[in-house]
């Protein structure tokens, strides 16, 4: 096996092609780095990853005389990287037989060590101190690393530059000029990921700037992930800005519910309000990337006109009502309409629910005949698949790096694989609202209200007895003798299923508003089970009753974003 | 690093010996203080609030937000006061900076900023943890008010305090010395 040895410490690297950034990360060491990431090219530019790089090659060691990029330097077996925290190594380590000749001008790690607070410290000239008014302040790489690797002081005695900020740059995105390190990544995924290429580099040597054509400002729908890509808080989000200090928020493991990709997203928010949403790896999802359109999509969720309680209909009008007084009105009346027409009864479950909710609704009207009907609610589809790079004209290019899909909702093929378990086909929504059903439950929670609107179409025709669970007034909600509110996906626990049959398990990052009761939870008191509900338990029956989510119940599914491929029926 | 019993020094109460297990002589110490007061000439009671007392300038009371040479608030909201609060009494909201300060570096400035002085503890650590120095507290104490909504000082109240105390002429002792940390510098050129 190829062996690379990282400040002493042999790791096996396998046939993976890595270079020392990546080889000291097997063996448990942090190179510090700016301009190199992992989903981009090389280009070696700013020099933080300097490492020592020598040869073991029978028994005798010879190391390059300088420092080297370790990003751009590839380890093969026998490879001695060493980095500047070689000094903190485990003391148990053999030290490799160093030649004296080396050693003499300096001992392993200190070339290195130097090298990088150099670099620092160069990076630091023109680095206005402007931390306590900087949104990455707490979040930078450059506070970071400085604490780690700089110096305490700065040696520059002249005036910094002080270039012009860019707020003209992008609709959502402002560039403070000064604080920019030239890392130039935001330049490089441009061209590479979203291949739009609107950014470059102006000017030579320490005047450099990032800047945009004039008329040709940063708008593709990619754009975001040049801020969260900026390692310094020179790209700043107009939606974010001076929102929050980062320190404030938490962060939760999510996953996005505007598209069929069901991206990875770190989720961020303080005192129960979603702040902003962020790119989680994961290559099983997405990669790297977020799409603007699920970074900025998180304001449905913090909205004022949510329906945020339950509400009865009498008279025309509506009147708020407590939840221990709907629940049972609610349970009475589906038990009569099925005793009375089972057929005449369906269950509209959206593709916005997660499996575990579908999977407790399903099962409540099953319960209840098993002649009621399940359906699937409206899937919104918007235009056709976006996918990314693009060239200048907007035309896509191979391969493809992201794509943004047209059904913009996250659980399609969940819902559907609960429902196939429960009913050999599936009804579809629009069919059901012509036909004029007795007794529907509309389990909505559309973020984008018209999506319902959409489907409903003109000749719909209202229910006698009608439940509308949604996160916004909708047609449905109007024509509804019981409005409920519903959860966004960020106010609950479940799993979703992906357009490609992965199912991701999330936790919740915030509560929903006071009055609002879980779609989980509201399942759980109408099947009469008491208590609060948990999600894992539900998951775990879910695995036990449907063989396609048998593989939910495993226990040693990894801890962070559960990634598995669901075979589908 | 981990504790090894090496690192642990254990620490004895010294032992009373026959003198301090009677305690008689520290009464008579205490005693001698105690009389001592009723034979000394000057009068230590302060008559007030007819007679306002002359506090140190490092007397931690009311805030206030200081104003720069333009009369413009000079807190540049960056919340670090908040974050080092002990009590959770400051609330301050961001907002980006009106275009015309924008010339002279301001790129943020707070649209509110609220203290609650009923839950402050006077500890003085916003002050210490204010990197332009916007923050500071007075020598002013008699702070009264009829609700609990009066109590809660916002933006223009503490400007407010400032001039007030700056027309006074009781400016509280500068954190460090009347020397500013960068930030509040303004740029040059």
């Amino acid at each position: 096996m190829p062996t690379v040895y990282v400040n002493d410490k042999p790791v096996e690297i396998g046939t993976r092609k890595l270079n020392c950034v990546q080889a000291a990360d097997l063996a448990g060491v942090f190179v510090p780095h700016y301009c190199w990431h992992e989903a981009l090219t090389v280009v070696a530019s700013c020099r933080m990853c300097l490492v020592e790089v020598g040869e073991l090659k029978d028994g005798k060691l010879t190391m390059q005389p300088k420092v080297v990029p370790g990003c751009q330097t590839p380890v093969k077996d026998g490879t001695v990287v060493v980095t500047g925290e070689y000094a903190k190594r485990h003391p148990a380590l053999p030290a490799l037989p160093y030649d004296p000749g080396y050693t003499k001008g300096g001992q392993p790690g200190e070339r290195a060590k130097k090298a990088q607070a150099d670099t620092l410290e160069g990076l630091l000239i023109n680095h206005p101190l402007d931390c306590p008014v900087c949104d990455k302040a707490g979040e930078c790489k450059l506070q970071d690393f400085s604490f780690k690797y700089g110096r305490s002081e700065s040696r520059m005695v002249d005036a910094k530059n002080t270039p012009p900020n860019k707020p003209h740059l992008s609709s959502k995105i402002t560039l403070f000029t000064d604080r920019c390190i030239m890392c130039t990544r935001c330049v490089r995924f441009t061209r590479e990921v979203s291949g739009t290429s609107e950014l470059m580099v102006t000017n030579r040597g320490h005047h450099e700037e990032i800047d945009v054509f004039p008329g040709r400002p940063l708008e593709n729908k990619l754009a975001g992930n040049v801020v969260e890509l900026c390692p310094v808080g020179a790209l700043g989000s107009k939606d974010f800005l001076y929102k929050q200090r980062v320190w404030y928020l938490k962060t939760t493991d999510g996953v996005c519910s505007r598209c069929a990709t069901g991206c990875s997203t770190a989720v961020d928010h303080n005192k129960d309000i979603v702040y902003r949403v962020n790119a989680r790896p994961n290559p099983e999802a997405q990669g790297h990337f977020i799409c603007d359109d699920g970074r900025y999509g998180y304001h449905f969720a913090n909205s004022t006109e949510r329906i945020t309680r339950p509400l009865l209909r009498a008279d025309g009008a509506t009147r708020p009502a407590p939840w221990s007084a709907v629940t049972p009105r609610l349970r009475e009346a589906f038990d009569r309409a099925a005793a009375e027409n089972p057929a005449g009864v369906v269950a509209v479950l959206s593709p916005f629910l997660t499996v575990e909710e579908a999977f407790l609704y399903a099962t409540y009207f099953k319960g209840l005949s098993a002649d009621v009907r399940l359906a699937l609610g409206p899937v919104p589809v918007v235009g056709q698949d976006d996918t990314y790079p693009k060239d200048v004209r907007g035309n896509p290019v191979e391969p493809v790096r992201f794509t943004i899909r047209a059904e913009k909702c996250p659980n399609r093929r969940g819902v559907e694989a609960v429902l196939r378990h429960f009913q050999k086909d599936i009804v579809p929504f629009d069919a059901a609202a012509r036909e004029g059903v007795a007794a529907m439950w509309f389990a909505g929670g559309y973020p984008d209200r018209d999506a319902v609107g959409a489907d409903t179409g003109t000749d719909w025709k209202t229910p006698g007895l009608l439940v509308a669970q949604d996160l916004f007034p909708t047609v449905v909600t109007a024509a509804a003798g019981f409005v409920l509110p519903a959860t966004s996906a960020f106010e609950k626990d479940g799993t979703f299923v992906n357009h490609a049959g992965l199912a991701q398990t999330f936790p919740r990052a915030v509560r929903p508003p006071v009055e609002v009761r879980t779609e989980l939870q509201l399942a759980y008191d109408l099947l009469g089970r008491r208590g609060l509900v948990q999600a894992g338990a539900v998951r775990a029956e879910l695995a036990r009753a449907v063989p396609a989510f048998a593989g939910l119940a495993a226990a040693d599914r990894p801890a962070t974003g559960v990634r598995f491929a669901l075979e589908m029926a | 690093m981990p504790r090894t019993e090496s690192d642990v020094r254990w620490v004895d109460e010294p032992r009373l010996g026959f003198w301090e297990q009677l305690y008689i002589p520290a009464m008579l110490d205490g005693l001698k203080t105690t009389i001592g007061h009723i034979f000394r000439p000057q009068v230590r009671t302060e008559q007030y609030p007819e007679q306002e007392p002359k506090l140190p300038g490092n007397y931690r009371g009311v805030h206030r937000l200081n104003r720069d040479e333009e009369g413009r608030v000079k807190c540049v909201a960056c919340y670090m006061c908040a974050t080092a609060c002990p009590a959770h009494c400051i609330d301050i909201v961001a907002a980006p900076a009106p275009t015309e300060w924008q010339k002279d570096g301001r790129e943020k400035y707070p649209e509110t900023f609220v203290i609650d002085e009923l839950r402050c503890i006077y500890c003085g650590m916003c002050e210490e943890a204010c990197p332009v120095d916007a923050i500071e507290l007075t020598t002013l104490y008699d702070l009264t008010g009829l609700s609990r909504e009066q109590m809660v000082f916002d933006k223009e109240k503490l400007l407010s305090v400032f001039d007030q105390t700056t027309k006074a002429g009781t400016d509280p002792v500068r954190t460090r010395s009347g020397r500013l940390s960068v930030a509040s510098e303004t740029p040059p050129g």
